[in-house]
C-alpha cells in the first residue's frame, strides 16, 4: 500500500533543471531516505512535494488522490507535514506555543468565540497545551516548554520542528536534514524518534547527509545526482552501487573505495 | 497557563484602575478631554497592533477606516435619518466589508503589497470625503448629531471620558483574549515564518485577512467615538498624516504589546499638548522624540522597559 506517490517530477529555474524526472513511493510505516551530493535537488524535491514550489511536470498522489499543485496548508490538511533544513521556528513564541501551532488543524478556530474567549476556547487551549507538552516530552524538550523558541540551541530547535510537525498527526512526514549540526548524542535521539514515528504507521521521507544514520534506519534509499535519479534500493544495494560511490567520491575515489 | 491568565486580568485591572483614578487628579475638564483623546487613539492603535504586531502586516492607510467610522455617524443621522448608535454599527460593518474586499486579493501575495494598497486606499477615501461636499461638507467638515442611548444624551467631556474609557477596556479585553487562541497563535506564527505556518495547515491568506478586518473595525469604532465626542468631523481624521500617527503610536509603544499601544497613544496625544510652550518647535520636538526612542528603544517603550525590569529582577 502506497500513501505518497511522486511520479516523474521536474522543475527548472531559469533553464537549470533542478529536479528532472524523479519518482518515488512510500508506504505507511516505511522510512525512505533521499540522498545525494549538495545541489542534487533534494530540498527542491521536498519543496515541490510539500506544495511550496509548483512542479513544471509530474504528479503527486497522496492516499490515491491527485494533490499536484495544492497549496501547503491544503496538503497539511490531507496529512502531509514537514520540517525545514534551514530552521523555520516561530522565534518569538515559546517552544510550547510552537507545537501548539502544529495542532492548528486539530483545533476549532472560529473568530468570534476567540474574540470573547468562551469557555470552549479555554478548554480547547488546555487540551492543546497538554498535547503539545506530551510531544515536547517525547523530543526531550520538556523543560524548555515556556522558553522563547528563539533562545533555544540549534539541536533543540531541530527537535522542536519535529515535534511541531508531529503535532499535526501527519500520515506522511518529510524531514529535511533533521540531524544536521547535531552532535552524536542528539543524532542518536533523533534516530530513535524517527523509528518511533515510523512504527506508529507514519510514512517518513528523510533527506540527510549523516550516512551512518541513513544506512541504519532507512528501509529504502533514493539517490539523486544533479536533479536526476541515480539509484534506488535497500541501504545495502545502494552502498554497493558503484555509480553512487562515483557520485559521492568521484571516479578516482570510487576506484580507491572498490579496492579497499 | 495560570500565569498568563493572571497577566491578562492584571492588565485589565490596572487599566480600569488608571481610568477610575485619573479623574481624582484632573484639575479641569480640559484634562478629561485630552484623556478621552488618548483612549480613542489607543483603541484604534490596539486594533492596528493586532494587524502589525501580531500578524506582521502593515497598513499605511488605516485612518481611512477611522474616517469611515467618523463619517458614518455624521452622515447617517444627518442625511439618512439613521439613529446615531445604528450609524456606528453600520460604519463598523462598512469598514469590515471594505477591508475584506481590498484585503482579499492583496493578502494572497507575499511582501509589502498591503502597505502600498492601503496607502492608496487611504488617499482615495480622504479624497472622496473632501470632494463629496454635498454629503460630507467637504474640506470644512460637518457637524455630528449627539449620541443618544435609550433616551440618554451622551455629551460633555466628563461623560465622554467614561464612555471612551469603557470602550478602551472592552477593546483591550478582546485584544488580550485573542492572543491565547488558535487564531492569535496563527497570527503570530505567520508573522515569524509564513512557510512554516503553511505547512502545519495555517491558511495564511485567510488569517492575514482576519487581522486586517479586525483592525479596520477597531479603527472605525474609534473614529465614530471621536466624531460623537467632538460633535464635529473633518477630512483630516481620514488623512495620510493620521494614518502615520497611528502607525507611530503602535511602533513607539511596542509592536505586539497591547499595553504598549495605550502608552504610545498617551505619549503621542499628550506630548503636543505639553509642548505648546514651544509652539513653533512642536513638530520638531515630536519628530526628535520619535527618532531618539527608535534608536534607543527599538522594540518600543513597553517591551523595552519590561525587558529592562526583568533583567534587573533577575540579577
Amino acid at each position: 500500500m502506497t500513501i505518497l506517490k511522486a511520479t516523474d517530477i521536474g522543475i527548472s529555474f531559469g533553464g537549470v533543471k533542478a529536479v528532472d524526472g524523479v519518482s518515488f513511493t512510500v508506504s505507511p510505516g516505511q522510512i525512505l531516505s533521499i540522498i545525494g551530493p549538495n545541489g542534487a535537488g533534494k530540498t527542491t524535491l521536498f519543496n515541490i512535494v510539500s506544495g511550496i514550489y509548483a512542479a513544471s511536470r509530474g504528479t503527486i498522489h497522496l492516499a490515491d488522490e491527485d494533490v499536484t499543485g495544492l497549496s501547503p496548508h491544503k496538503l497539511a490538511a490531507r496529512g502531509l507535514s514537514r520540517t525545514f533544513q534551514n530552521l523555520q521556528i516561530f522565534q518569538r513564541m515559546t517552544a510550547c506555543e510552537n507545537v501548539m501551532v502544529g495542532r492548528h488543524l486539530r483545533e476549532k478556530c472560529s473568530l468570534l468565540p476567540a474574540l470573547f474567549r468562551t469557555t470552549s476556547v479555554t478548554r480547547q487551549n488546555r487540551e492543546t497545551r497538554a498535547a503539545a507538552l506530551d510531544l515536547l516530552v517525547s523530543v526531550g524538550l520538556k523543560d524548555a516548554a515556556d522558553v522563547p523558541a528563539g533562545s533555544l540551541p540549534y539541536g533543540a530547535c531541530k527537535r522542536l520542528e519535529i515535534a511541531r510537525a508531529l503535532a499535526a498527526e501527519p500520515r506522511v512526514l518529510l524531514l529535511d536534514e533533521p540531524a544536521a549540526g547535531c552532535n552524536a548524542v542528539e543524532t542518536e535521539e533523533i534516530d530513535h524518534l524517527i523509528r518511533q514515528v515510523a512504527d506508529r504507521g507514519v510514512a517518513v521521507v528523510l533527506v540527510e547527509h549523516d550516512m551512518k544514520l541513513v544506512m541504519k534506519i532507512s528501509d529504502r534509499i533514493l539517490v539523486l545526482e544533479r536533479g536526476r535519479p541515480l539509484a534506488e534500493g535497500t541501504p545495502r544495494e545502494v552502498r554497493d552501487d558503484p555509480r553512487v560511490l562515483e557520485a559521492y567520491l568521484g571516479q578516482h575515489g570510487a576506484r580507491e573505495a572498490a579496492r579497499a | 497557563m495560570g500565569a498568563l491568565l493572571n497577566q491578562r486580568f492584571v492588565t485589565l485591572a490596572v487599566l480600569a484602575a488608571v481610568i477610575a483614578v485619573l479623574p481624582l487628579v484632573f484639575p479641569s475638564s480640559y484634562y478629561f478631554r485630552v484623556a478621552s483623546l488618548v483612549w480613542v487613539s489607543a483603541l484604534a492603535a490596539i486594533g492596528l497592533n493586532i494587524l502589525m504586531g501580531q500578524a506582521g502586516q502593515v497598513s499605511l492607510g488605516h485612518a481611512a477606516f477611522f474616517g469611515i467610522g467618523a463619517y458614518a455617524v455624521a452622515i447617517g443621522p444627518t442625511h439618512l435619518g439613521i439613529p446615531p448608535w445604528a450609524a456606528l454599527l453600520i460604519g463598523a460593518v462598512l469598514s469590515a466589508v471594505l477591508a475584506y474586499l481590498v484585503g482579499r486579493p492583496i493578502l494572497r501575495l507575499k511582501g509589502h503589497y498591503l502597505a502600498i494598497a492601503t496607502l492608496g486606499l487611504g488617499v482615495l477615501i480622504a479624497l472622496v470625503i473632501s470632494t463629496e461636499s454635498r454629503w460630507t461638507g467637504g474640506p470644512d467638515g460637518m457637524p455630528v448629531e449627539r449620541l443618544t442611548l435609550f433616551g440618554w444624551r451622551v455629551s460633555g467631556s466628563y461623560t465622554w471620558y467614561w464612555v471612551t474609557g469603557a470602550l478602551l477596556l472592552v477593546g483591550t479585553w478582546i485584544a488580550l483574549n485573542l492572543d491565547e487562541t488558535p487564531t492569535g497563535r496563527a497570527f503570530r506564527a505567520l508573522h515569524d515564518s509564513e512557510v512554516a505556518a503553511q505547512v502545519v495547515g495555517v491558511d495564511v491568506a485567510r488569517f492575514k485577512l482576519q487581522a486586517f478586518v479586525i483592525a479596520a473595525v477597531y479603527a472605525s469604532i474609534a473614529g465614530s467615538a471621536l466624531a460623537f465626542m467632538n460633535g464635529f468631523i473633518n477630512p483630516d481624521q481620514a488623512g495620510f498624516l493620521h494614518s502615520v500617527e497611528l502607525v507611530t503610536i503602535v511602533v513607539l509603544g511596542g509592536l505586539g504589546s497591547v499595553v504598549g499601544s495605550i502608552v504610545g497613544a498617551a505619549v503621542l496625544v499628550t506630548l503636543p499638548q505639553a509642548l505648546t510652550v514651544f509652539h513653533e518647535y512642536e513638530h520638531l520636538l515630536l519628530g526628535l522624540i520619535i527618532i531618539v526612542s527608535m534608536i534607543f528603544m527599538r522594540n518600543g517603550i513597553v517591551p523595552s522597559l519590561s525587558g529592562l525590569f526583568l533583567r534587573r529582577a533577575r540579577s
